[in-house]
């Protein structure tokens, strides 16, 4: 499996994992600011404290692989690849947006990287993974189709039928559950029932659960799952213990959680937890690489035309 | 001479012809492999073209239609059927939220190229479950086509227009059309979005599609008199649709009544309707009206439903208020 560990060692591994996870960071925390400027309209919803699960698993997929995600999806998309420059733009309303302005921020999308698109309907995504990796199956072009999607997803309809095709056909697809701990404002745990393994097991789904802030193991889950899924042995379920260190939405003033409860995040921070691994010197020079590229993309974003109001009828058909 | 086909081996034949000519068509569905379709539209085609690409679903409609549009996005060409009309309700996310909207919501960057082959067919006690039609909802949603053939040729030629369709079409069948030939088999091809002449007239315009359209062209065996000379013209589908067939006959005749299936209120004649004044306001010697099914759920007892849904006999009776108003 081509990775940045078999390309460049541990060390280079980790630095490129760091990286990713520096410049979803610096891209979240613009959104968050812009959002506040009044730059970003409607809703947008950041990852921050989650990005070891997006440079992770993002990692163990080659580039023509498909991903489905999710209403908190920049991460995911800057992991496969987006041009951060177009999301701002997007998520800016601008015609250079990758989707024309037509998109924003729930609905960002790059089909050329294999990026299907994130949803605003919590569990869609993964039906619609489990249909990629089905074309994949039928074309035999070799490729895994990957769904990120939240532990509240797992209560919803679509979750159970999406896995249920995904096993009874053997599907090549990588269900990975970011377990951020809260479903919205309710905490994951208020709903009870089995445990995120113990449902996938009962599925048929091998199933695995790894610390969502540390992105090595999440690649190396991932990888396993997506090296079994393109041998033709089928789906796996990743779970990715996270936490989510904002609201469920930018302005969500978070009074079902407890200043205990915020003072705890920084211990699952990914990026500090790296650091020591990866030397500070070399983490801070990657932080600063990754803010100046974000200032950049921001500054050229906020640069771009709007849409011309004619074409708002372009792109309904095909 | 050969006999034509049916409407059911014209579908048939379009999906085995379709599959035949591109290994990106596929279709699936509950029991539409080894069973052949509830009715028997794909009988044969999993034996021809195998398991793979002819491929039986577990009872998981939105699954099942989310996964033929994400194998939309991901390079294949889906036909996924959802056996009765009135089981869209358990997969509009995939239908209405995903399909519906990826190309616009991606500026382009996707299409979607999925049939949600579908039949409906009120009259048979099929009961409030088994008979809606929906397919007025359907075309309400930009980004949807709505195909409604009403004949065997139609519902060939359509079929293939929607297998080779870049947007996601809702195809809807008509289950008592299903043992039907038509009357005029070899008839020039039209694309989706013409209306056809089925019947030519001068004294109103019958504006209409799916079953109906035979049921008006019945309705005709009562009419002595006033109503007894309509253009009957069938839309064919509801997207895309030129109504310029329709205005330039509603124009002539000076009269105009649609007739559908689907309950009235709120239903798709009163957007045909509100789109044929706009047109031919100036040419209108009489009302431009619409007929259709109560607004109540699908009967089951045979009385209550031929109440219930527009027939050829009250059909006949609208003819005649129409043509006298």
């Amino acid at each position: 499996m081509a990775s940045a560990a078999t390309a460049t060692g541990p060390a280079g591994e980790l630095r490129d994992l760091y990286g990713t996870m520096a410049r979803i960071r610096a891209f979240e925390e613009r959104v968050a600011k812009h959002f506040r400027d009044g730059d970003i309209h409607g809703f947008v919803h950041v990852s921050i404290g989650q990005e070891a699960v997006a440079a992770g698993a993002c990692a163990a997929l080659q580039r023509d692989d498909l991903i489905t995600t999710t209403h908190r999806g920049h991460g995911h998309c800057i992991a496969k690849g987006a041009d951060p420059e177009r999301m701002f733009a997007e998520l800016f309303g601008r015609a250079t947006g990758l989707c024309g302005g037509k998109g924003g921020s729930m609905h960002i999308a790059d089909p050329a990287l294999g990026i299907l698109g994130a949803n605003g309907i919590v569990g869609a995504g993964i039906p619609l993974a489990a249909g990629a990796g089905l074309a994949a199956r039928v074309r035999g072009d070799g490729r895994v189709a990957l769904a990120f999607f939240g532990e509240g997803a797992v209560h919803c309809g679509a979750f159970h039928e999406g896995v249920t095709l995904a096993v009874a056909w053997s599907l090549p697809v990588v269900f990975v559950c970011e377990n951020n701990g809260y479903a919205e404002f309710t905490r994951s745990d208020a709903w009870g029932g089995p445990t995120l393994i113990a449902r996938a097991e009962s599925y048929g789904l091998p199933a695995n659960s790894v610390a969502g802030d540390d992105p090595i193991a999440v690649r190396s889950a991932v990888a396993e799952a997506a090296a079994r899924a393109r041998a033709g042995e089928g789906p796996c379920f990743v779970e990715a213990r996270a936490v989510r260190f904002a609201g469920h939405y930018e302005g969500d003033p978070q009074q079902y959680r407890s200043e205990e409860e915020f003072a705890a995040r920084e211990q699952h921070d990914p990026l500090l937890l790296s650091r020591d691994g990866l030397g500070a010197e070399l983490a801070d020079e990657l932080r600063r690489a990754a803010e100046e590229e974000m200032d950049d993309a921001v500054a050229a974003a906020l640069d771009a035309p709007y849409p011309e109001p004619a074409t708002v009828r372009d792109d309904v058909y095909a | 001479m050969p006999e034509t086909p049916r409407y059911i081996e014209a579908l048939g034949q379009a999906m085995a012809d379709e599959m035949e000519r591109d290994d990106s068509v596929i279709t699936l569905g509950v029991d539409v492999g080894a069973a052949g379709g509830v009715y028997g539209v794909t009988k044969g085609l999993q034996e021809r073209f195998g398991p793979e690409r002819v491929r039986d679903t577990p009872i998981a409609e939105a699954g099942v239609v989310g996964a033929a549009v994400g194998a939309a996005m991901a390079g294949l060409r889906p036909i996924v059927e959802i056996m009765y009309m009135d089981f869209a309700s358990v997969c509009l996310d995939p239908i209405v939220n995903q399909a519906a909207k990826l190309r616009y919501m991606t500026g382009g960057g996707v299409k979607v190229p999925v049939v949600f082959r579908t039949q409906t067919g009120g009259g048979r006690s099929g009961g409030a479950q088994h008979s809606q039609s929906l397919e007025g909802m359907l075309a309400h949603f930009p980004g949807l086509r709505v195909f409604c053939p009403a004949d065997a040729r139609d519902a060939h030629d359509l079929l293939v227009a929607a297998v080779r369709d870049d947007s996601p079409v809702c195809f809807v069948e008509n289950r008592r059309l299903y043992p039907r030939r038509s009357e005029d088999w070899d008839r020039d091809s039209l694309p989706p979005g013409l209306p056809r002449v089925v019947r030519q007239g001068d004294e109103l315009t019958v504006v209409t599609w799916g079953r109906m359209v035979s049921e008006t062209t019945r309705a005709l065996e009562h009419v002595e008199g006033p109503g007894a000379d309509p253009e009957i013209i069938d839309l064919r589908t509801l997207v895309p649709l030129d109504l310029s067939l329709v205005s330039d006959s509603v124009s002539r005749t000076g009269r105009c009544l649609v007739v559908h299936e689907a309950v009235e209120s709120y239903g798709p004649g009163a957007e045909i309707v509100a789109r044929i004044i706009d047109q031919a306001l100036y040419y209108l010697d009489g009302p431009v009206e619409r007929f259709g099914a109560l607004p109540t759920p699908v009967p089951y007892s045979p009385t209550l439903e031929a109440e219930m849904l527009p027939t050829h006999e009250s059909i006949a009776r609208r003819l005649t208020a129409v043509a006298t108003a």
